[in-house]
């Protein structure tokens, strides 16, 4: 399988380690079905990048699942976090959104779909560390100008919508400063998607 | 004096009666006659099999889109065309449509309400197409379920969004008729150029076009650059250094069902033909097209290239033979032939030697996979080479490799690679 996505690894670093630096985004170790729910909204334009597109336009449901799972079943290790400057109240403001979220602007905290530790959720919940912070930006930056979406409803568009400027700010900076724990990997599925703080369309009913 | 003056007076009055004849010829229609009546599943069936190899779901599904349900952006070198809602829905769609409306619309290029339509939609292709398999079609566009989508208007420049212009158009270019056999030729001949000059319409990508998007009737086949997309499709005509005169037969058939085979892989636009087309033809149409293809003659003296010579040759050819060892030889091998059908074989490949050397310009760019097809679900991939290599570079192992291991053809400059790198990929 390696040999075949060779043509993955020229962006997304041997095995899709990526690095901190630069745009792309890591694809190793993320939950298998949320690697295939973005290749698939690549091709069907939810998710814009021409290259991503162009790479899988003509390629079927099932080999893009076998891609997902090769990626999501390499386990490299983790580049050192970026290195930013970003004010200490930011940071925290950064700590305290992530883990506990702000009830007066209806956000919850992102650690109740993301894990605990952030590093995701099975199967279909992505990890948040170990991101670029230009391309954790560029995310919310998609969702708000519509140009990014998910399966409805797609809480993460709702969760953009209800985040200011300054917060933003402050969450990408903390998220992108932290340091991967060892042996990271996402979290057991919720028992019920019904129990999460907003609902996503994006997350299989009924999981596991 | 007076006369030459009288003859000088007639002769604009002459062009106008040959333009009329013409448009006559453009815009008579036959009485229109229903083909006989079939079981209803049976022909649905068909018709479906029609459609797909008409590609008709391509054009008319936009990124994302309800299939069918129309929207998809055809850019032209005059604006953009927008393609129309099939399903069946009264309003927006095909519902309120008779089977002699759609037939005006595949055979004479004709809307329900008359308007007539923009060739963008390859209908001087499908007009080929005959009474019973339009039929076919039609009866399976029946039974897609409606989408409520309304048609979008094209967005094309001042004259060409002017609907009636185009009468002048159809009568220089279009000539309604169904396809009619050539005794001479064997019955499987027959039906691969059937599908091929009707619902394959290859020439829509395969012949060149003049300043008025009209292909060149004369050079039918005979490849050409496509506007917008800026891709070359090569000739499909047999000449002596061109064409498909050094495919073999099965394999060709193989390349166009599956998208790889011993002698190249399918890619850019190409690529999507096969995907959404041609790999659903069953073996015995995908052999006749083959067949047809290999018989036809050469379309014009394509002109060999000289082969390049001179010192600065020999140093391009030198670089970029060390780039190719170091980027490129792990997968299409030391010397060229690749490990079909991962990977493609570059020495005696004709889609690297034309004239034009775009496409491989653009492969080393943006790299790519063959599509994944029933008959090669899991197709290997080539990485973009456009972050790894500086235009020089492209140009240096694009020249190396259009010229070595009996491969011939011009000197690549790195100012045609900055004019691709331009090119967006969509
Ligand atoms: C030319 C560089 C390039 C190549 C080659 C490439 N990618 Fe990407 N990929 C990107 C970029 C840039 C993004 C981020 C796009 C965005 O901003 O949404 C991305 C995003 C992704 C994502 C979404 C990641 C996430 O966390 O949401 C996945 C999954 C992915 N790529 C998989 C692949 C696979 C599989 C291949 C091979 C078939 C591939 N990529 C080849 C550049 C590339
Ligand atoms: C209600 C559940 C939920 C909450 C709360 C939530 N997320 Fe998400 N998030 C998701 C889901 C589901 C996805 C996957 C969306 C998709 O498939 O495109 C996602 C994706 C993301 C991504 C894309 C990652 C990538 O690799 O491209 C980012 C970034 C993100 N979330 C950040 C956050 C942040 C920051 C917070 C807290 C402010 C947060 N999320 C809170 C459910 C949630
Ligand atoms: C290369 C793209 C392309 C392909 C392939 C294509 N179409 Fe179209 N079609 C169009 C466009 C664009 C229009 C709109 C033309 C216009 O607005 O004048 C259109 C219009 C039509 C119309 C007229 C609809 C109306 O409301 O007037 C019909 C019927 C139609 N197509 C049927 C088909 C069928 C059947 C097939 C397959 C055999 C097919 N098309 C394949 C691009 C395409
Ligand atoms: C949308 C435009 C388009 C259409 C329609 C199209 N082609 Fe192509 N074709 C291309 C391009 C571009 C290439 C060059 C890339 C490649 O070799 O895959 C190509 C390449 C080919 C090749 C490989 C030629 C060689 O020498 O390597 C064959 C054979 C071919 N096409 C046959 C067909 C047939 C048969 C049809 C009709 C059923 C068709 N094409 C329709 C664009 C098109
Ligand atoms: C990881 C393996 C790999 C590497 C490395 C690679 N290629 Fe490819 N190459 C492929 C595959 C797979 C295809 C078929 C792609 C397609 O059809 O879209 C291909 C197709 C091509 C084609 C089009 C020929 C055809 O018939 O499809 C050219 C030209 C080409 N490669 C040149 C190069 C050059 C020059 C390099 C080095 C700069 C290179 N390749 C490096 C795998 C590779």
């Amino acid at each position: 399988m390696a040999e075949r996505v060779a043509a993955c690894v020229a962006c997304h670093g041997e095995q899709g380690r990526a690095t901190t630096e630069g745009y792309y985004p890591r694809i190793a170790g993320k939950p298998a079905g949320y690697l295939f729910n973005q290749l698939v909204n690549f091709r069907e334009g939810r998710r814009q990048n021409t290259t991503m597109t162009y790479l899988v336009s003509n390629l079927p449901d099932s080999y893009l699942r076998e891609i997902a799972d090769y990626f999501s079943a390499q386990n490299p290790p983790y580049a050192p976090p970026q290195r930013l400057l970003a004010a200490p109240a930011a940071l925290e403001r950064g700590r305290v959104l992530a883990t506990a979220g702000d009830a007066s602007k209806k956000l919850p905290a992102c650690a109740a779909c993301h894990g605990s530790a952030l590093t995701g959720m099975a199967p279909a919940v992505p990890g948040l560390l170990g991101l670029p912070r230009d391309y954790l930006n560029a995310q919310f930056g998609a969702w708000s100008n519509r140009v990014r979406s998910a399966a409805a409803p797609d809480c993460m568009a709702q969760i953009t919508s209800r985040l200011s400027a300054e917060d933003l700010g402050a969450i990408t900076a903390y998220l992108s400063a932290q340091t991967v724990p060892p042996h990271a990997a996402p979290a057991a599925p919720t028992a019920d998607r019904a129990k999460l703080p907003l609902d996503c369309g994006s997350i299989p009913r009924g999981a596991p | 004096m007076k006369r030459v003056l009288g003859w000088l007076l007639l002769l604009p009055l002459l062009a106008l009666c040959v333009l009329l004849f013409m448009s006559y010829l453009a815009e008579r229609e036959e009485p229109v006659v229903g083909g006989p009546a079939q079981d209803a599943t049976v022909q649905a069936a068909r018709g479906r099999y029609l459609a797909l190899a008409g590609d008709c779901a391509a054009c008319h599904t936009a990124r994302g889109g309800a299939t069918y349900a129309g929207g998809r952006e055809i850019q032209t070198p005059f604006g953009s065309v927008y393609s129309s809602n099939l399903t069946p829905d009264s309003n927006t769609g095909l519902g309120a449509w008779s089977s002699d409306d759609f037939w005006r619309a595949l055979h004479h290029g004709k809307s329900k309400d008359g308007r007539l339509l923009y060739p963008a939609f390859p209908y001087p292709n499908y007009t080929k197409v005959t009474r019973a398999d339009a039929d076919a079609l039609f009866a399976y566009l029946k039974t897609l379920a409606p989408v409520a989508q309304a048609n979008r208007e094209a967005g094309l420049r001042f004259p060409y969004n002017q609907r009636l212009l185009l009468a002048g158009w159809r009568a220089l270019y279009f000539r309604p008729g169904v396809f009619q056999p050539e005794a001479a030729q064997s019955a499987q001949w027959n039906r691969g150029a059937y599908l091929v000059q009707g619902l394959g319409h290859c020439n829509a990508c395969h012949t060149s076009r003049d300043p008025l998007g009209g292909s060149e009737t004369k050079a039918d086949l005979a490849g050409g650059m496509i506007p917008v997309l800026n891709w070359y499709a090569p000739a499909l005509t047999s000449g002596p250094e061109s064409g498909l005169a050094k495919w073999d037969a099965t394999q060709l058939a193989r390349l166009l069902k599956t998208g790889v085979s011993d002698q190249g892989a399918v890619y850019g636009p190409m690529a999507e033909t096969v995907y959404k087309s041609l790999q659903y033809l069953s073996d015995e149409d995908m052999g006749a097209m083959a067949g047809y293809l290999k018989s036809l003659p050469p379309a014009r003296a394509s002109a060999a290239a000289p082969p390049p010579s001179g010192e600065s040759l020999a140093r391009v050819m030198e670089s970029g033979g060390r780039l190719y060892a170091k980027y490129c030889a792990d997968c299409h091998g030391a010397n060229g032939a690749g490990a079909p059908p991962a990977y493609p074989p570059l020495a005696g490949n004709h889609s690297l030697t034309m004239e034009s050397a775009v496409n491989p310009i653009r492969m080393v760019l943006n790299g790519g996979f063959p599509p994944g097809t029933g008959g090669n679900p899991r197709p290997y991939g080539m990485p973009p080479f456009r972050l790894v290599l500086s235009g020089d570079e492209t140009a240096a192992v694009v020249t190396y490799v259009r010229n070595s291991w009996g491969n011939s053809a011009g000197v690549v400059s790195p100012v045609e690679v900055s004019r691709y790198a331009a090119v967006p990929l969509e």
